[in-house]
């Protein structure tokens, strides 16, 4: 068999193979959302696998915004240390 | 500092106290259930990782109309905000994503846009530190770049096939979500502009520390 015939076998058993619809199901996103509709009641089962995700985003966002606001905070106290410094350096110089 | 800031600032924090149990109590959704509350923290820092880049890009534009400094000192701020609110974008997206889509990412318009935007603004902050002379106007291009990708991303849901929400989720969200929806934007939007505002101020005080050295020298 020619290199160019079993390359053409192996594509048409790739498309033919059982595995194709299931792999191009999985790569249709679903049906786009235009509104969120509230639940009565979900089951419990349901609930429990989203917990890790919501408790991680939500902790994620406030450890990031914690540690803007300290890297923030340690960033203007080094600089108003800079400025006493040198207005001290100033003074110094006016009186010599 | 101004007046406002510090009881802006301590109402601010109340309010990052409070929503957690806010949110708590909203009812879930019927096809996500309860992760879908990650929306409330999601959505408005998506909206501030939106007004930032335009913040910069208008800053900037005025910079090089004007040429003032205030101007380049809240691009600068502004910009550094758009990575900050990024970051918490695009990780909680994902967190989202995976329990109500099944992937953690897709390479759709909105999401791919928000990443490039992201990485303009990341691009700015490394002209600022890196670029030597000159790199403030340079930095000014890329913000106005960064500006025009804005209604973009913020488009983009409803021009191109995507499973993420549509733009339509919030006028149509019933009372029980909506309310609190607005809770978290108005506490991020005051972030925002503390934030802002106290990032301004550390530009502020480098400039005062470059006048010392100057008056230092003569």
């Amino acid at each position: 068999m020619t290199l160019f015939r079993r390359v053409v076998l192996l594509v048409m058993l790739a498309f033919t193979s059982p595995a194709v619809p299931a792999f191009v199901s999985a790569q249709q996103p679903t049906e786009q959302q235009g509104q969120f509709v509230p639940a009565e009641s979900l089951p419990q089962r349901e609930q429990m696998p989203a917990a890790p995700l919501l408790i991680s985003a939500y902790a994620f966002v406030m450890l990031v915004l914690f540690a803007y606001v300290i890297s923030l905070s340690r960033r203007i106290g080094a600089v108003k240390a800079d400025i006493g410094r040198l207005e001290s350096d100033m003074k110094r110089g006016n009186r010599s | 500092m101004p007046k406002w800031f510090t009881p802006a600032a301590i109402l601010c924090g109340l309010m990052f106290v409070i929503s957690p149990v806010l949110i708590a109590r909203a009812p879930d959704e019927s096809s996500m259930g309860m992760v879908y509350k990650i929306y409330y923290y999601h959505m408005p820092s998506a909206w501030m990782f939106l007004l930032a880049p335009l913040v910069c890009g208008v800053s900037s534009a005025l910079f090089l109309a004007r040429g003032r400094a205030e101007d380049d000192r809240r691009a600068w701020s502004a910009a550094e905000l758009t990575v900050l609110f990024g970051v918490i974008t695009l990780v909680t997206g994902p967190l989202w994503a995976r329990r109500s889509w099944g992937t953690w990412w897709i390479w759709d318009a909105r999401i791919t846009a928000s990443l490039v935007g992201w990485m303009i603004a990341w691009s700015y902050l490394i002209v600022r530190k890196y670029g030597g002379p000159g790199s403030d106007k340079l930095a000014s291009g890329l913000a106005i770049f960064g500006m025009a990708n804005v209604p973009f991303i913020y488009i983009s849901v409803n021009f191109w096939r995507t499973i993420h929400p549509a733009t339509t989720v919030v006028p149509k969200l019933p009372v029980d979500m909506s309310w609190r929806l607005w809770f978290c934007v108005t506490m991020f939007t005051l972030l925002y502009v503390l934030l802002l505002r106290l990032r301004v101020h550390l530009e502020q005080q480098r400039a005062r520390v470059d006048a010392l050295y100057v008056a230092l020298e003569a």
